[in-house]
C-alpha cells in the first residue's frame, strides 16, 4: 500500500463511474443509431438520420427549454445573488441557519413541492381565490397552465443550486481586500464592481451550471405547472422512451440535448473569460 | 482586441493524441454496445406447453398482487378473506400508476428473462398491454383453475378482441370514460361532447393526455366510430383537436391529476373516468359524470400473471377468488367501477342499505343495453399504425 493507497481508494469511485456512466452512455450511443421497433427489435444501422429527424420534429420544444432554463436561470442569478451577498456580508453569526433554512425544502421530495405550488396557485386556491374575493384581481386570472408557472417553478425548485456556490465564492473573500480597495479610493460600487464581483466569479459559473442544466432537462415543472404549448424536451424524451418505446428518437434526443448544454456552457465559460473556470470552481 | 470568446474558439487546446484518445474510448463503446436491442416477437405458446406448465406447478402459500391506487377496499377485505378461505399469504402493491410508465419500466426486466416480483399485475386494455401479449411476456391461463370466472363472469367480459379466449388475462374491473363537470361553475346541463369544444369554456376544458383517451372523444365529436377508423379519419379527429386547443378552449393535458382540477375549479368540465367522479361524489364535492350522446369509451383493466411469476397457482386461485358474486360485490361498493360479474347487482340491490341500493340501480355501474351500444372501445392498433396514430395526437397535447 503506501504511496498507492490513494490509487486504491479511488479505485471504487472510478469503477463506479466507469459502469453507471460511461457504458449506459456508451450503449445509448449505440442505440440512437438504430432503428427498428419494440415487436420486431432494433437494429444498428448507423443511422444517423434519427438526429435529423428528431431535431426537426422536436426543434419547438428543445429551443422552448432553452429558453425557458435560460430565463430561469437569469431569474436566479437576479434573486440568488443579492441573497447569497448577504448571508455572506451580513449574515452574522446566524449564517448556518439562513443556509439551513435555504435547504429546508429538500427534505421534501421534489415532486411533492411542485405539485404544493400547484394547490398554491390554483385558480381559486388559497392565494388567488383570497384576492379574487377581494376584487384585486379579474375572476379569470390564473398563473398555473401557463408559461410563468413553469419558469416560476423551476425557479422555485433550482434556486438553492444557485445561491450556495455564489455564497462559497463570496464567503471565501477577504474583507480586507474590500479595505484594500477602499483605501485606495474606490466607492462602495466600484469596490463591488472591480473587487468582489470577480471573486465571485467561479461561484456563479457553478451555480449556473447546477441550475442551467437540470432547468432545461427538467420535465416535472412542464408536466405539472404547464398547460397546452408548455411541453419541455424533458417531457419528449420521456414519452419517448416510456409511451413510445422509441428508444432510437430517445437517445438520439438525449444526445443533442447533451451536445446543445454542453456547447452552450463551452461558449460560457468561454466567454466568462477564465480558462480555467472549472477548476477554479471546483476549488 | 483580447475577446475571450473568439481566443477560445479558435485557439487549439487539445493535442490530436487526446482526440485520438476520445475518438478510441468512443468506438470501444459502439462496438461493446452495438449489437442493439433485440426483438423478442413470440410465437402464440401452444395448448400442449400450456397445459405442461401448469402440470408442474404448485400452491406455494403465498402471492404478490400489484395493482393500481384506490383499487381494493382500505380494509382489504376481500383479500383477507381469500386468506382465510385458502390459507394462502398475499402481499397486495399499489405500484401501477399508468399503464406506459409500468410497461416502460418492466419491460426491459422481461426482456432479460428476469421475474418482475409480482404474481398479478393489472393493465388496461390498450396499446402496452397487447404488446405484453405480443412479446409473450404474460402466462397462458389455465381456464380448468378459474372456473368462478366461468360461471359468474359476464358475456361482455368473456372473449374480448384484445384477447381471444382471455387467453393471457380476466377483467379486474371495468369503467367508463365520459365528461365530468362542477356543477358550482357549469349551471346547465352537459350532454354532447360538443360542450369540450365550446368557446364559452375557453380555458376551463381539460383533455387527457392519453393517446388514445383523446383520439377516441374527438372522433365521437366528428362522428367516426373508433373501432372503424382509418388514419385520414384520425387526421380529421387531429385537426378538431387542434383547433380546440389553438382557440385556448384546453387548459391542460391532464394525466389522473384532472379530477383534483375539476373538483378545486381550474378546470370546470374535463374528460374523466367514471369511477374517480363518484369517489368524490361520496366526498360530497360538486361533481357531476355523463356519458355524451355521441359516445363514451369504455375500457377494462385486466389481471395477468406476468412471465417468471414464482407463484403462478396461487395467483389463478386468487383471481378466480374475485369472481365470486359476494367478494365482487364487496369489490364494487367500495371502487365503484364497472363489475364483471353481472349477479352483484342483485346481491346489492337486496342490501338493507340505501347507499348500497342506489348503486345497484346506477347506470354507470351496471350499464343498460342502450348504454352499452354508445359505448366504445380503444381501437386495436398495430406497430405500423400505433406509430402514426401516436404522431398525429402526441403532437396535439405535446405541441
Amino acid at each position: 500500500m503506501g504511496r498507492r493507497a490513494p490509487y486504491w481508494l479511488a479505485l471504487p469511485g472510478w469503477l463506479w463511474l466507469g459502469i453507471f456512466l460511461v457504458v449506459p452512455i456508451a450503449a445509448m450511443a449505440s442505440v440512437s443509431l438504430t432503428t427498428g421497433n419494440l415487436i420486431e427489435g432494433f437494429a444498428q444501422t448507423l443511422s444517423v438520420s434519427n438526429y435529423s429527424d428528431a431535431i426537426a420534429k422536436y426543434s419547438t420544444q428543445l429551443v422552448r427549454s432553452l429558453v425557458y432554463g435560460g430565463v430561469a436561470t437569469l431569474l436566479m442569478l437576479l434573486l440568488g445573488y443579492p441573497v447569497a451577498y448577504w448571508i455572506a456580508f451580513k449574515g452574522g453569526s446566524r449564517k448556518s441557519m439562513y443556509l439551513f433554512l435555504l435547504l429546508l425544502p429538500f427534505f421534501v421530495s421534489f415532486v411533492l413541492r411542485t405539485i404544493s405550488w400547484g394547490f398554491l396557485l390554483a385558480d381559486d386556491g388559497i392565494l388567488f381565490g383570497t384576492l379574487k374575493g377581494w376584487g384585486v384581481l379579474p375572476t379569470d386570472f390564473h398563473v398555473l397552465a401557463t408559461t410563468v408557472a413553469v419558469i416560476g417553478g423551476l425557479v422555485y425548485n433550482f434556486l438553492p443550486f444557485m445561491i450556495l456556490p455564489i455564497y462559497v465564492a463570496l464567503e471565501r473573500v477577504d474583507p480586507r481586500v474590500i479595505e484594500a480597495a477602499y483605501d485606495l479610493y474606490a466607492s462602495r460600487f466600484d469596490a463591488f464592481r472591480r473587487v468582489v464581483l470577480p471573486l465571485s466569479l467561479p461561484g456563479v459559473f457553478a451555480g449556473v451550471l447546477m441550475t442551467f442544466v437540470p432547468a432545461t432537462a427538467d420535465p416535472v415543472n412542464a408536466a405539472v405547472l404547464g398547460g397546452t404549448g408548455n411541453t419541455m424536451i424533458g417531457n419528449i424524451i420521456q414519452t419517448e422512451y416510456l409511451v413510445n418505446s422509441n428508444y432510437p428518437t430517445a437517445s438520439a434526443l438525449s444526445f443533442t440535448l447533451m451536445a446543445v448544454l454542453l456547447i452552450g456552457i463551452f461558449i460560457y465559460a468561454r466567454t466568462l473569460g477564465t480558462d480555467n473556470v472549472l477548476e477554479a470552481a471546483a476549488r | 482586441m483580447n475577446n475571450p470568446l473568439l481566443r477560445g474558439l479558435t485557439q487549439s487546446r487539445y493535442s490530436r493524441r487526446d482526440a485520438m484518445r476520445v475518438a478510441g474510448f468512443s468506438a470501444a463503446g459502439l462496438a461493446l454496445a452495438a449489437c442493439g436491442v433485440q426483438g423478442q416477437k413470440a410465437a402464440p405458446p401452444k395448448a400442449s406447453e400450456v397445459a405442461d406448465f401448469w402440470s408442474t406447478q404448485k400452491k406455494n402459500g403465498q402471492v404478490v398482487f400489484a395493482n393500481w391506487p384506490e383499487y381494493m377496499p382500505e380494509d382489504q377485505g376481500p383479500l383477507k378473506k381469500f386468506q382465510q378461505a385458502t390459507g394462502i399469504s398475499y402481499e397486495y402493491k399499489e405500484v401501477i400508476q399508468e399503464n406506459a410508465d409500468f410497461f416502460g419500466k418492466s419491460e426491459p426486466q422481461l426482456r432479460a428473462g428476469q421475474p418482475l416480483g409480482y404474481d398479478i399485475i393489472v393493465m388496461t386494455n390498450g396499446l402496452q398491454l397487447a404488446k405484453m401479449i405480443t412479446l409473450g411476456y404474460l402466462v397462458a391461463l389455465d381456464h380448468k383453475q378459474l372456473p368462478n370466472f366461468a360461471a359468474n363472469a359476464g358475456a361482455k367480459y368473456k372473449n374480448p378482441s384484445f384477447d381471444p379466449n382471455n387467453q393471457f388475462t380476466i377483467p379486474w374491473q371495468a369503467g367508463v370514460t365520459g365528461i365530468a363537470y362542477n356543477t358550482k361553475y357549469v349551471k346547465e346541463d352537459i350532454t354532447s361532447i360538443q360542450s369540450l369544444f365550446d368557446k364559452k369554456y375557453e380555458g376551463k376544458v381539460g383533455m387527457m393526455a392519453d393517446a388514445q383517451e383523446i383520439a377516441n372523444f374527438a372522433m365521437f365529436a366528428v362522428g367516426v366510430d373508433p373501432d372503424k377508423s382509418t388514419q385520414a379519419d384520425w387526421e380529421k379527429a387531429g385537426a378538431k383537436l387542434a383547433e380546440q386547443r389553438d382557440s385556448g378552449v384546453v387548459r391542460k393535458y391532464y394525466d389522473q391529476s384532472y379530477i383534483d382540477a375539476v373538483a378545486k375549479g381550474d378546470i370546470w368540465l374535463s374528460q374523466a373516468w367514471s369511477g374517480d367522479v363518484f369517489q368524490r361524489q361520496l366526498a360530497g364535492e360538486p361533481v357531476k359524470f355523463v356519458v355524451p350522446a355521441e359516445g363514451g369509451t369504455i375500457w377494462v383493466d385486466n389481471m395477468a400473471i406476468p412471465k417468471g411469476a414464482a407463484n403462478p397457482v396461487d395467483a389463478l386461485m386468487l383471481m378466480d377468488f374475485m369472481y365470486q358474486p359476494e367478494i365482487a360485490a364487496e369489490l364494487t361498493e367500495y371502487i365503484q367501477y364497472v363489475t364483471p360479474v353481472p349477479g352483484v347487482q342483485a346481491i346489492l340491490a337486496a342490501k338493507d342499505d340505501k347507499d348500497a341500493k342506489a348503486l345497484a340501480e346506477s347506470p354507470l355501474i351496471f350499464p343498460t343495453d342502450d348504454d352499452y351500444a354508445k359505448l366504445r372501445s380503444y381501437k386495436t392498433l398495430t406497430a405500423a399504425e400505433e406509430t402514426v396514430f401516436n404522431g398525429i395526437f402526441q403532437s396535439i397535447t405535446q405541441g
